[in-house]
This record gives C-alpha cells, structure tokens and sequence, in this order.
C-alpha cells in the first residue's frame, strides 16, 4: 500500500470551494465537540445564573419593582437575561478556544494547511455562534418556566440573537490574537463586557435614566441589541430597530476586517 | 524542478537578531536532503518560513515552482511538517488529531479516516488510537506527529529533530519509514543532531550557521574530503610497546585500546597487515567520531573563522 501519493499531488485548487467546506467542518465541529464535552462548564452554568436571576430578580424583587413599560418586571428582564447569556458564551468560547490554541501551539495545525485566514476565523466563529445560541436557547427554556412570555417577532428574535453571536465571536476572537496569558483573556469579559451589558438595559428601561446618563447609554452598543431582542421577544424596545439593525451590522463589519487583518499580518500567531 | 528553491531568505526579529542573511538554498524533488547547523544556526526560522510560521524579512521562496507570496495556499498544501516541538491537543484523542490535520487540508473525511489507518498501523499507533494525547509516550508523540504530516500526502516533507529523545529501536523504525516514503517519491528535508542519522538517510546536505549556508553538497562528496579518519581497535591481548608502523599514527588509550589514525593514502587492510606483522591481533575496530560530525565540526568552526 503506498504511504504517500506524491505522484498524484496534494488537493489543491481543482476543488477549491469544497476543500473551504470541508476546512470549516472541521473546525465548527472540532469547536462544537470541545464545548460539548465539557458541558458542566459550557452550558450548565449559564442555565444556573438564569434560574437565580428570575429568582431573585424576577419573583422577590421584581414583585415591589412593579410593571416596566407596560410589561412586568420578570417578563422586561427575559431579553437581557438571554442576550447576556448569549453574549458571555460566544465571546469565551472563542477566546478560551483560540488563545488554548496558541498556548499550546497547535494553531500551527492550521497556520501550516492551505486554509484562507477567512475559513479559519469562519470556523471559530460558527463554533462560538453555536455554543451562544445554544446557551440562549437553554436559557429561553429556563425562562419558559418562570414567565409566561411569547415570541413577538420570531424573524428579529433569532437575527438578533444570531447577529449578537457572530459579534461577540469577533470580539473573542480578537482579544484570543491579542492575549498573552490567560489573564489576558478575563480582563475584557470582566472590565468591558460585563459593566456594557449590564448598562445597556438588561434590567431597566434607559428612559428612567436621568440626563445625561440617557444619552451616554446610547454609545453603548449592546443597549441596541438588548433593545432589538426585546423588540423580537416582548414588542417593546426604547431603540429604533432598523438603527439597532445597522449599529450591529457595522460592528460586525468592522470587528469581522479587523480580525482578518490581524490574521494576515500574523498578529499574535506569527513570529 | 525542484522541491524547494530559498533566494536571499533574511529574518531579522523583533529584537533585532538577523536569523538569516541572504540564504540561497535549492532541494531537488525526490532527494533526502539533511540541513545541518548548531543550536541558533537558523535552522527552525529557515523551515519556519517555508512552513509559514513564521515571516520573512526578505527574500523569496518557491515550493514546486509555487511561489509563498503569491501562492501561499499552493505552497502549504504541498509541504507536511513534523516539528522539533510537540504542537498538538493534549486532550484529543489521536485519531482526531490526524483527522483534524487532514480536515483543514481539505481532505474529505471518509478519505481522511481510511488514510489515518494506514498510517497509524504502519507507525504502530492504530492501537492506540482512542487514546489521549497527553497518555502516550514521547516515542508515540513523535510518531504521531510524522503520521499527522503526511495525512494530505504532502509531496514536500520537513521532519524538524524528529527523533529527538527517541529510543535507538524506534529511532530505527522511524528510519525505516523515512527511507520508504522517500522511496516513493516525496522529498524529505532532515535536521538532526544525530549526524549518523543524516549521513546514514541523506543523499545530499547543507551545514547553516550565523544565518547562512556555509557549505551545501551531497554526503559523498563530503566525506570524500575526510583527510583522516581516526579509529579504536580493541585488542585480543596486552600491547605495551607501540611498534612503529609506517604510514599510520598510533596511540595508546590502555594497553589492550589503541587509537589509530588512516590518512587517505592509507587502507584498513594495510593497517592489519601491519599490525599482523607485529604479533598484534585485533578484536574489534569503530570510528572514535563520525565522519560526518568531523566534517560538520571543521565547516561550522572553518565558518565562524571566516565571519567578522
């Protein structure tokens, strides 16, 4: 049997697109095995916090709180819970995915096969996209026993949560590049992404906000996809949606090139 | 064409250390091709260009007539590489290692699977092949990784120290596999620190210090340029007086251990003739050095002399 078949040459080009194809399979899969083995660390958790919130927040607390624009408090609080959720989960699983790649050098795997910079960031994306939806939708399930909410809009709810997915892959992704040690990849989640989420309306309406904290609010961008959720969700957002829509999608755009900048120039991954 | 052709490769780090200057290096398809040099030499950031691990400052590469600037998915999908570190997931089983290598060279995965056999059973792994990575021994690893190098059938294969910290058996085995692939047609780019390795494998070689070539030429030719060769003999019975033997140098090391050494003028069989003469009667005989480790010993100072 022969080893090797150098006389008919590697896969190159005469299948381009399927060689792609089967690059991103791998990788989503290998992303989706990796969080699926570890379950108790991956999707538990965030089932978990959610149950405490709705507890907490929902029943004891949410009960003197009192309706919130026209809705009550625990059922207001459901977008921002699983947004979060959502948030939190794609951004680690790629940052925790990609940055064990370059500690233990096996990124080399895929800096030395033909694979395009733009496969491979699809790959790590898709696989933090799965695991975000996937917490998001536990975390829907966990609310269904708590609220009595329905879906609004299903088309927004599942872009937004989807669009909201990519975005936070991104982000991971780019903070994985930059990371040196592990603590690299906490600092982010815990000095930008949580203070941005739990500021952008998870739990209130940002028209309670006093000048000119209403107006600061509007910077931050998870406000807009927290506002869209509840949009596809409950009916209600404080925010435009088309303007939710384009402040999203121009993240997206603008993290997605920077990404595939770094990757090109090496950043991080290339000596 | 050739398998590789490096032109004026320079590599100056961040730091400012030039690992390369101006490299030419040319490795024809089909040979065995040893680059030698000391710890520092440029050896790693040479095959960490072609490999594209690393940037280059300067310079071209070609791999197949594929240019890596122009065609850099042409040049990876031709090249396998084992390097002289483990880089793989420790908590993977090692058959989805070598599955994953194939997946991201675009190998369909039922094609992977069955290649994957193959190599595992001829590298002795296919036993073991549910096993995490981090449970098998350092011998496996090494072969693991030589398994994982040539899933997508690379016609270029770069084996980096592969039988670093190998045992002499499985060093042997590792030989044998080398020796067949080459066989078949795919060109393979050696270091080592095992000269016997190279010289017993390699057909043609390049010894790299300070970032550059300082000699390139087949094994032959090489040891062709031995002017001596210094030999051990192991002695049947005690001897306490050298006797002059015309022709050869002899020295005591104990008085049943002589050294002895052949210029080029000189045969082994005139030295036992010699030494028969002589009532001497010679058990057993080895090379006190490699030949190739003088030779490689001698151009790397010869180099270092000629280097401001």
């Amino acid at each position: 049997m022969n080893i090797n078949a150098a006389d008919k040459g590697p896969l190159i080009d005469a299948n381009r697109w399927r060689r792609y194809q089967i690059t991103f399979t791998t990788l989503f899969s290998k992303e989706v095995t990796r969080f699926s083995r570890i379950w108790i660390q991956t999707i538990l958790p965030s089932a978990i916090t959610t149950t405490l919130y709705f507890v907490i927040f929902g029943r004891l607390i949410g009960d003197r709180i009192g309706p919130m624009e026209g809705l009550a408090y625990i059922d207001f609080i459901v977008p921002g819970l699983v947004l979060m959720a959502v948030i939190t989960n794609a951004y680690s699983n790629v940052v925790s995915s990609f940055y064990s790649s370059k500690f233990s050098r096996y990124i080399e795997e895929l800096l030395v096969s033909p694979a395009p910079n733009w496969v491979i960031l699809a790959g790590y994306v898709a696989g933090g996209v799965a695991r975000g939806l996937l917490v998001g939708i536990v975390v829907l399930i966990v609310a269904a026993f708590f609220t009595s909410f329905s879906i609004h809009n299903i088309g927004v709810t599942f872009l937004i949560l989807l669009l909201t997915a990519i975005l936070f892959s991104l982000g991971g992704f780019i903070n994985a590049i930059y990371a040196n040690s592990f603590d690299d990849i906490s600092i982010v989640p815990t000095f930008v992404l949580a203070p941005l989420t739990y500021l952008g309306g998870v739990f209130y309406s940002i028209e309670l906000l006093p000048q000119p904290w209403q107006t600061l609010s509007l910077a931050n961008p998870i406000l807009y996809m927290i506002n869209a959720f509840r949009y596809g969700l409950l009916g209600v957002s404080d925010i435009p949606l088309g303007f939710a829509f384009l402040i999203i999608a121009i993240f997206i755009a603008a993290l997605g090139y920077y990404s595939l900048s770094l990757l090109r120039r090496g950043i991080g991954i290339k000596q | 064409m050739p398998a590789l052709s490096v032109h004026q490769l320079s590599k100056t780090y961040a730091n400012g250390l030039q690992a390369l200057n101006a490299v030419d290096l040319q490795v024809e398809a089909g040979d065995f091709f040893a680059l030698l040099g000391p710890n520092g030499a440029g050896k790693s950031t040479l095959i960490g260009i072609v490999t594209s691990l690393v940037r280059k400052s300067g310079g071209r590469v070609e791999v197949f007539g594929h240019d890596l600037d122009r065609e850099p998915e042409a040049v990876r999908a031709n090249i396998g590489v084992v390097p002289q570190e483990f880089n793989f997931n420790l908590f993977l089983p090692a058959i989805e290692v070598v599955l994953n290598q194939a997946g991201y060279f675009g190998v369909p995965r039922k094609e992977a699977r069955s290649r994957a056999e193959m190599l595992l059973r001829k590298l002795d792994l296919w036993d073991r092949r549910e096993t995490e990575m981090r449970r098998l021994s350092g011998g496996m690893k090494r072969r693991l990784m030589i398994a994982r190098a040539l899933v997508h059938r690379p016609r270029l294969v770069i084996l980096d120290e592969p039988t670093a910290g190998v045992d002499i058996e499985i060093r042997r085995t590792m030989w044998g596999f080398m020796r067949e692939i080459n066989a078949e047609g795919t060109t393979i780019i050696l270091t080592t620190h095992y000269l016997e390795e190279a010289e017993s494998l390699c057909r043609n070689i390049a010894i790299i210090d300070h970032g550059r070539i300082q000699s390139r030429t087949d094994i032959a030719t090489l040891l062709s340029e031995l002017d001596t060769e210094t030999f051990v003999l192991n002695l049947k019975g005690r001897v306490c007086q050298l006797p002059s033997l015309g022709g050869f140098v002899l020295e005591h090391i104990d008085e049943s251990t002589l050294e002895v050494q052949i210029s080029r003028e000189h045969t082994i069989n005139g030295l036992f003739e010699a030494l028969s003469r002589n009532g001497i009667e010679v058990l057993s005989l080895r090379n006190k050095q490699n030949r190739l480790e003088k030779l490689f010993l001698d151009r790397v100072e010869a180099g270092r002399g000629a280097t401001p």
